[in-house]
Parts: C-alpha cells; structure tokens; sequence
C-alpha cells in the first residue's frame, strides 16, 4: 500500500509542507509560517465554529511547525477539544499533540485528565491505549495522582484486551518511574507476576518490565518471578529459530524477551532452589554453546540479536560472580570477539571485559588478552573504541603488568585524544602508584606524565607526588636529582617547574654535594624558568627562594638581590610583592636558629585517600574507581603512601550530599547519651568538632590547604587559604526588601518553601527544630544561564539579637553555575526570647553587576515551642495564673483567609503549640499550650482563638510568662488567619 | 550493587538528515524545551562528524547514544550506560522495518510528509521507551485498524459536512 493511499485526507497539510520545503531560505520559511500561524490563529479566534477535520488540519500543522524548532504558543485548547472527539483519528492526532507539547498548565491538565478518564472508561481498546499512551507520554505527577491508581486494575482485569494489558503495563511503569509512591501496592501485584506466564508474548515482554522495576524497590514481594522467569527464558533459548512465528526476530527465537528476563534476573542473587538453578545454568551454557554454533543468516541483524542475548548472558554471569567455570567461558568468548571485524563486538567485549576483570575466578583469564588490548589501544581507529581499551588495560592492571600497562599509556598519551588525555593521565597516575615496586618508577612515572602531557596534568596529581615524596625519605634524594634533570630542559612545563620548585626548595640539600647541581646552579636553573611563569607559580618559586637561603647560606646575597629588585617588591601583584617584601625582611632580620625554625623541612602529610582517585570518580561516577577499591584481588598491595584505600573516615568522594553529612563523618561529637536520643538531625549541631566557627575549605582551597603545613607561622601559609572575609556588619547591609515581612509571614506556621525567587535567583528553605536548637538549609537556584560569581550569603543579627540567637554558616562556593543550586547550612541555636528575626543578605555578581538584597530569615521566636499536653483543668488552672494584664495580649481581627477549621488546626499545629481538644466549652474555639525553649529560659505560653463565623473575625488570647513574647506571638499569629 | 544504577529506560530517539533536519523526535523523560534544542543541537555535531564504519555506540554526556543511517537518515536512541546497546540497535532497525512495511520502502519523504504516521507506529511500538511489542504484525495491525476506522471516519464525514450539516 503506497503512503497517499492511506485515507488520509489533510491535503491542507501537504501542501504546507511542500511549500516549506520549496522555500530558498531561511527567511522564507520563517515568512510562510508566520503566514500560516496568522491563519491558524484566525480560524481559531473565529466566529464560525470549527468542524473537528479543520481543527485535527490545524493542530497537525502546529505539530508541524513546532517540530521544525519553532514556539508554539496557542492551539492546545483545541488539541485537547480533539480528545473528546469520538472519531479516531481526530482524537490521535489530539494526543499526539499534546504529547509533543507537554504543558502543565494546571487548567489544562484537569481537561485532559477529564477526556483520559472517559476513555480509559470506554471499554474500547484502541481508545484506552490511546489515553493509556498519552500517560505514559506525560508522565506528570498530576496524571500520576489522577490515574495510578486505576491502571493497576485494567493490567489484572480478565476481560482486558492483550493490546491494553501491554499499554497498562508500560504505562504503570513509567508511573512508577516517576513517582513510585503514588502506585499503590497490593492484592494487583501477585497477579503482574503471574503474566510472566501469559500465551501472548507481547504481554510478557511488557509485563517483564513493570516487574524488573518493581522488583527492585520490593524483592521479596517478587521473589516468585526468579522461577518463572527462568522457565520462561528455558523455554525461548531451547526453542527451534522458528518456533515463536512473529516473535522470532532474524531466526533469533524473542531476543527482546529474553534480554529483559536476564536483566530481570540480574536484580536477584543467585536462585536458591537448585533445581531452578540448573535450570539457569543450563540456559547459560547453551546460550554460550550457540554463540560457537554457524550463523542462521549473514544479516547482521541475525548476529546482533544473537549478541544482544549473548552479552546480556555475560553481564548476569558476572552479576552472579560465582560460577568459574562460565566466567571463564565468557571471558573467552569476548576475547574472540576482540577481534572480530565488526567495530560494534569489539567495542562490546573491551566494556563487557572491563567488569570480568574485577572478579577473582576470571582476573587472569582477562590478563591473557593485554596485548590485543594493547593493539587496539594503538590502532582502533575509532575514538570510542580507544577509550574502551584504556579502561581495560586500567581494569586489567595489577602488580605483574604494572610496568606495561602503564608505558604503554604513557606512549599512548603522546598522540591521545584531546578529549581523554586528562582522564588517562589521572589512571596512570593512579596505576603508577598503586603498583609501584620502587619510588623512583613511581617519580619517573609522574615527570613522564608531566613531560608528555603537561597541560592535562591536574593540580591533584602534582600535589599527589609532592606528599608521596615528603612522606618517603628514601626517594627524596632521587626525587631532587631527576626534577633537576628534568628542568634542563630548554622547554619544559610549568608544572614540571612547579614540582621542580617544591622538591628542590625541601631536598635541594640532598644533590647539593654534585658541583653540577650545587646551591647557585640550582638557584640559577629555578630563576631562568620564573619569569615565564605565572603568577601562582611564581609565588611558590619565592618560597623556594627563601627556603634556599635556609638551605643555602651562600645563596643569600644573590636571592636578597633577587627580592630586593622592583620587579619583586612593586610587582603589581599584590601576593607577588607582599611575598618578596616579606621573605626579603625574614632574611634580612631573623637569626639563622628563627629561619631554620621557620622553614624547617615540612612534616610528613596525613595519610588520606588519593585526591586523584576521588577527582577520577567525579568524572566517571561512582564505580569508576572500583579496579582499585577493590583490594581483593591483591591483597598483598602494598601501596607507597599507604593511603589509596579509602578509610571511612576520609572519604573524600564529593557527593551532592557531602557538605550536610560533613557534619556527621566528623569523628563522633562526645556527646552525653541523653542529648543523644533527642533526635537525628539535631544531636551533632553544636557538639560536633566540624561545626566550630572554622569554615570547611571551599573545594578550590581544599588541595592548597593539603598543602599547607601545620605550623602557622611557616610562610608556606602564606599560599594557602586567604584569610576569609569578615562577615559583613549590619552597616553594611542593607534594609530588607519591602516584600520580607510578607515573605517571613509565609514561614511562621511552615518550615519548608520557597523564602525568595526572583528572575535571578530562587532561595528554598527547610528547616528542623527541636528545642532550643534548629538547623535550616538554604537552597540557592541559579536560574540563569551564566554563572554567578562572589556569590556570598551572610546571615546577620542587628541590635541585640547577637545576645539572643546563635547562628553558624558555613559558607558556600563563591561561584555557582548557571541552572545549579548550591546548599548552605545554618545551625541555629536560642540564646534567650527574642522579637526580630535574623537578616539574610545575599550578595552576588551577575554578568558584571553587583546584586544585593536583604531577607528576613525565617526564624521566629515560635519555632522553639514545644507543644504541651494537658487536661482541661490544668489548663485553666495555669491559665488563671497568667492572669496579670501584662501577660495578656490579645486582639481582635477580620479573617483574611476562608474560615475552614481545620486548616485552622494545621495552621496552629504549624505554629508549634499542642492543641486540646474538650478544653474550651465551645467547640469552634481552639486553644492550645506549650512551651518556648530557649537555652537562658523557657517560656510557658497558652493560647485561645475563638472564630466568629457570622462576623468573619476572629479573637485571639495568649498568656505568656513574658510580656513582650505574648505581645510578639499575638501578632505573629494573628497575621496567618 | 549494580541494580541501584540499572534504570532501563531510553531517554529519547531522534531522527535527523544528513543536512542536520530533524525529522522526528520523541522524549521519554520530561526535558525543557530550551535543553532539548541544546541537546539536539550538540548530539547531531558530534553523530555527523563521525566516519562510516566507526562503531555504533558513543558515550554522550552521561549517556550511551546507540546510533545508525539508513540511506540519508539518521536513527538515533539515547540510553542508560547500563542498557543492552545490541538490542537497541535492534529496535531502530524493528521501527524502521514497520515504517517500510506500512509506507512501502520508506524514504525521508514519507516520514516528512506523513510524521503524524511515523509518531503513530512508534507509538505502537515503544511505550514510554520499553519495547511493547516487537512483533511485527501485531503493530502493523494495530496501526491499520486505525486507518480503517479512519477511512470510515473520514467518509461521511465529506458528504455531511458539503451538506452544512455537522
């Protein structure tokens, strides 16, 4: 059947379509659909009502117009009117509509949701797939509230069409996906599993789906689909290539089928029942067997599927990691492949081979192919496929292959990709230090490195060799000799000049007895670099200088001269000139015993995890590092810093969460056991080493403060963290925005949401508090495109509020990248009552221009209640207590909100006083009680609100202890009503 | 373990000409209008730029792009690193068979001329980005239903309308 001949009728279109094709240019186009959008919009604006072809014409040329890249921004009300219609084409075109052009306008989705629901409710198939369709498209959290809940009962329901059945599936799958706590679980479930068993192959291939993701979440619910699955996939595997008619693909027997039960199964271990697992085995066996067998076809369509179910085999066999035998079969199957002419195998079995590496039984099986590996390294031609191969050899890489390996990436860096040279550099890095038999490979290693790729050498692995040389003395004196060999080059790195200063300034000492490389020489070498260098550089160059004047005497005259000149001490680099006006008065004015105090021979560094390994996590994720986490495989490493394996407690791995949990990897707080129990968030606030006023180090200062020695007075400090800022007085900030009170007032009964937005920034807000002490996050959205820069929040406490509320920050990159959010956390801590809440002043550049503003944190005095529980009579036993008018405050209002009671409730809840009930006679009047905890003195509150519905007003009664806080708290309420 | 990352789901599949026209695209996670051009924009510079005969899967952002032409299309699906990149190659050419079986040996035309069709039998076909059903005939059958009931929709509806009277 030719294409025109499918009955379709919208001859409008076409032409429309061909005409956008005819145009010449650009700006045609561009004229032809504004021509077109003005029709459109006129047919729709008309009087005369649109007949259902004419709006299915119209909305299919918006679809058209939108798909070519340009905005659409009218026409879905008159897709979603097509929903409604009841003949089928109209309505698809409808739904395609709309699930091209998601839109969660709220008014909108009500009507769709509405035009779903009758369809789902149709009892007509195609109709019900089509609305099931449109779901699964959307995928939104309304459709989601609307519909998860009925869609499990059209999936089991006897009488469902197979074609319906499928679409449920998938489209509770995706459902699922997006908010898996609106698909209820239930009685539904036992009998998904069961679908494994359907005659229609189409309902299993989506049922496997929905039940590998369920089963991720719920494995014991599921535990019964291990069996059917493996019946199920004995089954196809056994089967003759025919045997399944339309399911058979290229004379493979269900290849999507059978991939989705094998990953099916990789969410469990191993089967428990024997007998299903020889069953599995079996299966694997033959599935390994029948990739030796000829091809049915030449098509590669034959082989890929083949494959597909092959590879898929592969990953479940090493999922399980148990069974030698296979692994070892697999490994040998992909090393076939590794030389196979399709590019696609040998791409596959160089990454499939990758995680074969990292089990025991199959390490040495894997070892066998490094030289084909090697070869591909060298003579793929396709970059990807390269890329694969370094991370093999870097899988493969142990003690015994160490030294090839890693010459053979070094070789291989010096024509790399730019794309990956970075990354190869941090593995041989890595490699080189991991399997290092003796130091001076390891130093050699890293100067190649440096040599052959010097601007892909990161800061990590230069610090990385300076503390592993600093820690060892043995290789301190090789370390000297070859760094000063290696800046004889006429042409060398800056950060070869870098490691070359550092080293020689420490250990210089120690070649100091060759003439070839005595104290002038060595001075004169590191000189001839610095005025080529940058300004970071040159700043470590000075501290070498003066380290040498240490080192050297003999030195001194040439290097004060050096200091003294007006290039050094007016350097208009303010570090350059502070560091050479310094350095030239140490020298001039302390005693020999002082200088060699000062610039004594640094101490060993603090064994921590390579910051290397955790940078090459960050590119790759998590798991990239896992050649090396892993020590099973060699146990006997014996790494040269001792500090590769990653100890719990210097995890340095920077995950989105580390800063909050920065608190809690602390070392424990010795908290009393009684605080201890108060509750998760709070215990550690203020206990914690890590919440002290220091500030963490910015991830830009992190490795410079590695660096940086203990004693405070070397002028190595001097390279390390710029002393922070102050924080800002309240003089310098400004008022707050007119909109902060209102602001403030959203967050008096609530402790999450959104405190600010603007077209710049959006500021979030949760909060916890418990007692006297709270902790509140802040959440700041970049919503630009472009980075903000000196990007500093700063909380501050005007007038007496210091007295009255503690509040720790830490402080938050100064950068923050256009779409990105960075976190700031605040603990907070009541001193005593207080009136006024903290400011907030956040201050940025954007573009080019200062932006400031000022908030109101929320943070009122009602956050420290502490809701109390009493019976009637208490309570107006306490009540009558309270009775001195200036314990009173009360007040009478109009209701700004509907009078409902029982958001009422939530509101009083929110504000943090119990509520009791059968107190008040009346039973429309709320009152409640509790206490405020601050860290001088608590405050017993009660309180009273009696709605008058009839006038719309309400009265409002608190009895406080103090007279300012019932005052306070009076207004702080009546505001939410 | 390894399930925690598993997430079998493609992200989305485009179609685009050698020219760098995009012919069909279709998303399967809710992505921003302006990130979707970018996306668009950046995956088919770097698809384009490769040579015949280098392999069919490239590591993309923090996804694998499983790609083939056919004639002057292109077929492009973005999956997790995770996902069986064989089988998605599979699946282009089980969507491009369908589009050739129902338009009669497909060409760039059919599928510009006719989209709204290629949206539908790739509707048939994939659900959400899962497979749901991969037999031919059950697909195929499903779209020419639908053309029936068209080719009945569409019949009365001309004399009805001639007449002023829908």
């Amino acid at each position: 059947m030719p294409a025109v001949s499918k009955g379709d009728g919208m001859r409008g279109l076409a032409v429309f379509i061909s005409d956008i094709r005819n145009c010449k240019s650009k700006e045609a186009e561009i004229k032809r659909i504004n021509k077109e959008l003005a029709n459109i919009r006129s047919k729709f604006k008309g009087d005369k009502a649109l007949d259902g072809y004419s709006k299915k014409k119209y909305v299919c040329k918006l679809l058209f117009i939108f798909l070519l890249g340009h905005d659409i921004d009218f026409g879905h009300m008159e897709a979603v009117n097509l929903l409604s219609s009841n003949k089928y084409t109209e309505k698809q075109i409808g739904y395609l509509f709309i699930s091209v052009l998601v839109n969660s306008n709220s008014e909108l989705i009500r009507l769709i949701n509405n035009a779903i629901k009758n369809d789902l409710a149709s009892r007509n198939p195609t109709f019900m797939c089509l609305a099931l369709h449109c779901i699964a498209n959307v995928g939104s959290r309304e459709m989601g509230e609307a519909f998860a809940a009925d869609i499990p009962r059209i999936l089991v329901a006897g009488d469902s069409m197979d074609s319906v059945k499928q679409s449920a599936a998938l489209c509770l799958l995706r459902l699922y996906k997006a908010s898996p706590d609106l698909v209820p679980m239930g009685e539904w479930t036992a009998r998904v599993v069961h679908l494994l068993n359907d005659q229609h192959m189409g309902v299993v291939t989506a049922a496997v789906s929905l039940i590998t993701c369920l089963c991720k979440k719920n494995p014991d619910d599921f535990k019964t689909c291990i069996s059917l699955a493996v019946s199920r996939l004995s089954r196809i595997v056994s089967s003759a290539s025919t045997d399944l008619q339309d399911y058979t693909y290229y004379f493979v027997p269900a290849p999507w089928l059978s991939v989705k039960l094998l990953r099916l199964l990789q969410c469990y271990p191993p089967p428990e029942d024997a007998a299903v697992k020889g069953r599995l085995v079996e299966c694997l066996e033959t599935v390994l067997n029948k990739a030796q067998e000829p091809p049915k076809s030449k098509k590669v369509q034959h082989s890929n599927a083949k494959n597909a179910i092959l590879f898929e085999t592969i990953s479940l066999i090493i999922h399980y990691d148990s069974e030698p035998n296979l692994l070892v079969r697999a490994c040998n199957q992909l090393g076939q492949f590794l030389q196979h002419r399709e590019t696609n195998l040998r791409y596959l079995a160089l990454e499939s081979m990758c995680t074969l590496a990292s089990s025991e039984f199959s390490h040495e099986a894997v070892k066998t192919h490094i030289d084909t590996v090697i070869n591909a390294l060298k003579t793929e031609r396709d970059v990807s496929v390269r890329q694969r191969a370094a991370d093999l050899l870097y899988a493969m890489c142990d003690r015994s292959n160490a030294k090839q390996i890693v010459s053979e990436m070094l070789r291989y860096l010096e024509t790399a990709d730019y794309a990956i040279r970075e990354e190869i550099v941090l593995k041989v890095a890595i490699l080189a230090e991991k399997y290092a038999v003796d130091y001076s490979w390891y130093v050699d290693t890293i100067l190649n490195l440096i040599r052959i790729a010097g601007d892909y050498v990161s800061e990590e692995v230069w610090y990385r060799v300076l503390q592993i040389v600093t820690n060892r003395d043995d290789v301190q004196g090789y370390a000297a000799k070859t760094v000063f060999e290696a800046l004889q080059a006429p042409a060398c790195h800056e950060n070869m000049v870098k490691v070359g200063g550092y080293i020689l300034g420490e250990f210089g000492n120690l070649i100091a007895g060759d003439p070839r490389s005595s104290p002038p020489v060595q001075f004169s070498l590191l000189h001839s670099k610095f005025h080529l260098c940058s300004v970071a550089t040159r700043a470590l160059l000075l501290s070498t200088y003066i380290k040498f004047i240490n080192l050297f005497p003999e030195t001194k005259a040439t290097i004060q001269a050096v200091l003294r000149a007006g290039s050094q001490l007016r350097n208009a680099d303010v570090e350059l000139q502070q560091r050479a006006v310094e350095y030239l008065t140490l020298s001039s004015v302390a005693s020999t015993d002082v200088l060699a105090t000062v610039l004594e021979e640094m101490p060993p560094f603090p064994e921590r995890e390579s910051s290397i390994l955790a940078k090459l996590k960050r590119k790759k994720g998590p798991g990239a590092g896992s050649a090396l986490d892993d020590g099973r495989r060699d146990p006997s490493s014996n790494d040269i810093n001792g500090g590769v394996e990653p100890t719990p407690s210097t995890v340095s791995t920077p995950s989105p969460s580390a800063d909050l949990l920065g608190l809690r990897a602390a070392p424990p707080p010795a908290a009393p056991p009684a605080s201890a129990g108060a509750g998760n968030l709070l215990v550690d606030v203020f206990d914690g080493p890590a919440a002290q006023p220091s500030l963490g180090p910015t991830p830009e200062e992190a490795f410079l403060s590695e660096l940086e020695p203990p004693a405070p007075e070397s002028p190595m400090a001097l390279l390390a963290d710029p002393a922070p800022a102050a924080d800002p007085g309240p003089e310098d900030i400004g008022p707050p925005i007119p909109e902060a009170d209102e602001l403030l007032n959203k967050f008096v009964c609530k402790n999450n949401g959104v405190l600010f937005e603007n077209q710049l920034l959006q500021i979030g807000v949760k909060s916890e508090f418990r007692q006297n002490l709270g902790r509140m996050y802040l959440f700041y959205g970049n919503k630009t495109s472009v980075q903000f820069q000196n990007f500093s929040p700063t909380v501050v406490h005007p007038g007496d509020l210091q007295t009255q509320l503690a509040v720790q920050t830490k402080r938050v990159a100064a950068q923050v990248d256009g779409g990105a959010q960075v976190q700031q956390v605040l603990n907070i801590e009541c001193l005593r009552d207080f009136l006024t809440p903290p400011l907030l002043s956040v201050r940025f550049r954007y573009g080019g221009a200062p932006q400031a503003f000022t908030l109101k944190l929320p943070v009122t005095i009602n956050k420290f209640f502490q809701p109390t529980e009493m019976a009637a009579q208490d309570f107006f036993q306490r009540w009558k207590q309270l009775s001195l008018p200036q314990q009173e405050a009360q007040k009478i209002f109009k209701a700004n909100h509907p009078m409902d009671a029982e958001v009422t409730k939530a509101k009083l809840l929110g504000f943090g006083s119990a509520l009791l009930d059968n107190v008040d006679p009346n039973p429309e009047n709320f009152v409640g009680a509790g206490i405020i905890q601050t860290k001088a003195l608590q405050v017993g509150c009660l309180l009273r609100l009696e709605p008058n519905a009839q006038a719309q007003m309400y009265r409002l009664t608190l009895r406080t202890s103090k007279e300012p806080v019932s005052r306070h708290l009076c207004e702080l309420l009546a505001q939410q009503f | 373990m390894l399930e925690e990352s598993r997430e079998e789901l493609m992200r989305f599949m485009l179609l685009f000409s050698r020219q760098g026209k995009l012919r069909l695209q279709k998303w399967y996670l809710a992505t921003s209008d302006k990130e979707r051009k970018k996306m668009v924009r950046e995956l088919m510079q770097v698809v384009l730029a490769r040579k015949p005969k280098m392999c069919s899967f490239l590591e993309w952002r923090d996804l694998k792009v499983v790609y083939k032409r056919y004639a002057s299309l292109y077929f492009c699906c973005a999956i997790e690193g995770q996902d069986n990149e064989l089988i998605t190659l599979e699946l282009i050419h089980r969507y491009v068979e369908l589009l050739d079986k129902y338009f009669g040996s497909v060409c760039e035309l059919d599928i510009i001329f006719n989209f709204e069709k290629a949206y539908f039998i790739l509707d048939e076909f994939l659900m959400g980005g899962d497979v749901q059903d991969t037999s031919k005939k059950s697909v195929l059958k499903a779209i020419e239903q639908a053309d029936l009931l068209q080719e009945e929709d569409e019949s009365p509806r001309s004399v009805l309308e001639e007449m002023g009277l829908a």
